[in-house]
């Protein structure tokens, strides 16, 4: 049934800390690699070596630019984005299908491709834009929370969280259950402040992002003090030959 | 929202195509033989073309079939089984008309009311959805089953009730436009809320994911749709509404009324172009883009 679970035993999700992302993709690439080497519709892409090309993505990194009042220096935060696992998904309940569901033992939601009859609607109902209909497949793909990989005991035991969280190089990405107050993402949420995006679409999500760190200026850094500076003085103050003569002469007139 | 011609020429031509089975199962006009017949093959071809016509911007329609299983949650699911439930209910209730000559009140009424709830549950996809703040509203679904009812009017021959009743649905389309147009800042969702950088300071979208266009952006940022919408607007209205008015009030002939089926149809089709390509989904923020 594409009914909501009333309770999830556990709340699976991530945790993104917009303050160390340093917007490098390595997530976006690596989503794309495992999630089209394994289970599932691969991620294709169109005319991938033309003029007009396109794929499917189930994480992608915008940037934005944050302009805050007065005379200081905007700021520039790489934004990760892929599905935040909604308590209430909306994509969830529009489902025609049942294709579409959300686990009762993790929160994770998910879409059984072999139901899916390609109608669009969850990607509609989605304000994230988390869902992306499959081009090649004709199938809704999104994010699974790399369900394939955290209970895969066939791997490492480190290798066993979401492909973006293990490859990314800033440990801007971070994995946990977020519904018990003491592991270490929902300490963290606690300590940095996390929020929810678009809190007034009521989606509830269970990803949390952490905002950028306030930014020190310039005064407060105290007197400026470069300690090359004096190596690096001028020596050539004035200008000789056919430049100087130019120089003058423009001058002159 | 990409204006899909499939699903453009569905909501048309089923609304109306339900909404003439509406009249028939009321008995207006009451109908036998061949004369029924006609009328029936009519309304049949615009209800089933039109759900066919849906079932092309599927990715997988050969499972189609499946959409059949989540009505306790589903708009989309609720629709298809009333779509069928009105076209076996009504083929029962026809065939009695033109074979028999025997009109089952009963069973025309259960039909006509399955009719119109299969288009409310069409209104209600689009309704349901916050993420795009111009269709989530009440009058959405009033919009779709007015037009329906004065459409189906229309196309069986009741002269004073489709004048009346296209002037009521046009008054509702008015409404629904000016509502529309209100409804996206007043949903609470801008690039502050999107992004939660809104404590910081104005957010701007600085570099899109990707340099090349994506599924999202085919599917839900039309912008070219909307720089002419006033100008549609006024076409539509004149060719749903005021056309089929005049033509109407006129002495009655065949030809007039013909004539003003086909303005009509014309003025909902660009109608409900519009209906997509100058609804904005709130994913739109992500990219600047509205």
């Amino acid at each position: 049934m594409t009914t909501l679970p009333t309770h999830t035993e556990k709340k699976l999700g991530l945790v993104i800390d917009l303050d160390t992302c340093v917007g490098c993709h390595a997530c976006v690439i690596s989503c794309k690699g495992w999630n089209t080497e394994n289970y599932g519709a691969p991620l294709s892409d169109q005319n991938a070596y033309g003029a007009d090309n396109s794929g499917t993505f189930l994480n992608r990194v915008h940037s934005f630019e944050v302009q805050p009042a007065g005379e200081v220096a905007a700021q520039l935060v790489h934004f990760p984005k892929s599905c935040l696992h909604c308590e209430d998904a909306p994509c969830v309940t529009v489902c025609p299908t049942g294709a579409s569901y959300k686990r009762v033992e993790d929160g994770i939601v998910l879409v059984n491709e072999s139901d899916c009859i390609g109608c669009g609607l969850c990607a509609w109902a989605c304000p994230y834009g988390a869902r992306e209909l499959d081009q090649a497949a004709g199938v809704m793909k999104k994010c699974t929370l790399c369900v394939d990989r955290i209970y895969n005991e066939n791997l490492p035991e480190e290798d066993r969280q979401p492909a973006c969280v293990r490859t990314c190089p800033s440990n801007a990405r971070h994995f946990g259950d977020l519904g018990d107050p003491d592991s270490a993402v929902s300490q963290l949420v606690a300590e940095r402040g996390g929020m929810d995006l678009m809190p007034e679409q009521a989606t509830r999500p269970v990803n949390k992002y952490l905002p950028p760190r306030p930014k020190d200026t310039l005064s407060d850094a105290g007197p400026e003090f470069d300690v090359l500076a004096p190596f690096l003085a001028p020596v050539a103050q004035e200008s000789k030959g056919f430049l100087a003569w130019l120089d003058k002469t423009l001058e002159k007139l | 929202m990409h204006p899909a011609p499939s699903v453009i020429f569905f909501t048309t031509f089923s609304g109306l195509g339900f909404g003439l089975l509406a009249w028939l199962g009321f008995g207006y006009p009451a109908v036998t033989g061949w004369t029924a017949f006609v009328f029936f093959v009519i309304a049949y071809a615009m209800a089933v073309g039109g759900l066919l016509a849906s079932t092309f911007h599927l990715g997988r329609p050969e499972r189609a079939i499946k959409a059949f299983s989540q009505w306790r949650s589903s708009w989309l699911s609720r629709e298809a089984w009333c779509a069928v439930g009105a076209l076996v209910v009504m083929g029962l209730y026809g065939a009695g008309l033109v074979f028999l000559g025997t009109r089952f009140a009963a069973l025309g009424i259960l039909g006509a009311l399955l009719s119109m709830a299969t288009v409310f549950t069409t209104s209600m996809i689009y309704t349901q959805l916050k993420t795009i703040p111009r269709w989530n509203m009440p009058i959405t679904p009033i919009k779709f089953l007015s037009l329906s009812i004065a459409g189906g009017a229309l196309m069986s021959g009741q002269v004073m009730a489709a004048l009346v009743l296209l002037l009521v649905a046009g008054g509702v389309q008015l409404i629904t436009w000016t509502m529309g147009d209100k409804a996206f800042n007043a949903s609470g969702t801008n690039m502050a809320t999107a992004t939660g950088l809104g404590s910081i300071g104005k957010v701007r979208a600085f570099e899109p994911p990707h340099t090349g266009t994506n599924y999202l952006l085919r599917e839900f940022v039309h912008v070219v749709g909307r720089k002419h919408a006033t100008k549609l607007r006024v076409i539509s209205m004149i060719l749903m509404v005021v056309v089929p008015v005049v033509l109407l009030a006129l002495p009655f002939s065949h030809w007039l009324a013909l004539m003003a089926v086909i303005s009509h149809v014309t003025g909902v089709l660009t109608a409900r172009w519009l209906f997509f390509a100058e609804a904005e989904h709130v994913v739109g923020l992500y990219y600047g883009k509205r």
